[in-house]
């Protein structure tokens, strides 16, 4: 059962994932997109973390994937892009990289490099009740000050989302300030 | 299904290691800014499925948590970058990297 489940969403992972380079349209790219994530998701539960993967439909699979159908939608750049060659031999030189390096990884991870010592603390199957209380605790004592620096790295991203949406040079629309 | 039924950790690395081979050569062939981004968040996905995969490997929690700042550092990239394709599209009324070659406003 394992091994099916595995299989089935490895082939919609690496499907969805060639759709996403292959794909003319852009809102195309993002429903293939979108597979990958959910597949992702699945393999998370069979690997132990639900939570994680409960996180990756909510945050990945929804508003990632939504922000990025609402800008394509928004700009109007739906439309077939060309896939002639802009500079030579790119496209070759990309592939052999990328075969290069994806037979790097698979020797490192087939052989025992890939290995590591065994938790101490904070092990996946504690004495705690379930997977959410045990990433809890984790990240609540252990990970408290990343989970502090997190915090600041999102008003950060809101606040230059904000000022880059904003036309330059525009200012606020006037308000009609009330005497209290 | 005899030998084939044990699914190892490797066979996640692997998988991820080829998710992110993907990843990288959309990142490099394809000149639409929006997909490019698609490309970066195939690689990262590929990374969390690395961190998992060695978490449940070594039965250690800490690989989820570290899934949860890349989860948020992916959405945070996501909302920025996109407010920078939204900006250069203002101006140039075209997403292409190939147009953007110049740094100037």
């Amino acid at each position: 059962m394992e091994a099916l489940v595995f299989y089935v969403c490895a082939v919609a992972i690496i499907a969805g994932a060639l759709g996403v380079i292959l794909a003319h349209n852009p809102v195309h790219s993002a429903l293939f997109l979108l597979m990958t994530l959910v597949s992702v998701a699945v393999l998370f539960v069979q690997l132990d973390a639900a939570l994680v993967a409960a996180i990756q439909v909510v945050v990945y699979a929804s508003a990632i994937v939504v922000l990025f159908v609402f800008v394509i939608t928004l700009l109007g750049v739906d439309k077939n892009e060309s896939f002639e060659e802009p500079s030579l031999f790119q496209r070759p030189v990309a592939i052999l990289l990328g075969v290069l390096m994806f037979a790097q990884v698979v020797v490192i991870a087939g052989n025992h490099w890939a290995t590591g010592a065994h938790s101490t603390h904070g092990q996946l199957d504690g004495a705690r009740t379930g997977n959410v209380e045990n990433l809890a605790r984790s990240l609540f004592t252990d990970f408290i000050w990343p989970f502090e620096i997190t915090a600041v790295l999102l008003v950060i991203a809101v606040v230059g989302g904000v000022a880059l949406a904003r036309r330059s040079g525009q200012r606020p629309p006037e308000r009609q300030r009330s005497e209290p | 299904m005899t030998a084939a039924a044990t699914i190892t950790s490797s066979y996640y690395l692997t998988l991820a290691a080829a998710l992110f081979t993907i990843g990288a050569v959309g990142l490099l062939v394809r000149r639409n800014t929006l997909v490019m981004f698609m490309c970066i968040e195939l690689m990262l996905n590929a990374a969390n499925l690395t961190f998992v995969a060695f978490a449940k490997a070594l039965n250690d929690i800490s690989g989820q948590a570290i899934v949860f700042f890349t989860l948020v550092v992916a959405a945070a990239e996501v909302a920025v970058g996109l407010a920078i394709i939204v900006a250069i599209f203002r101006r140039r009324q075209d997403v292409t990297a190939d147009d953007l070659h110049v740094l100037e406003g």
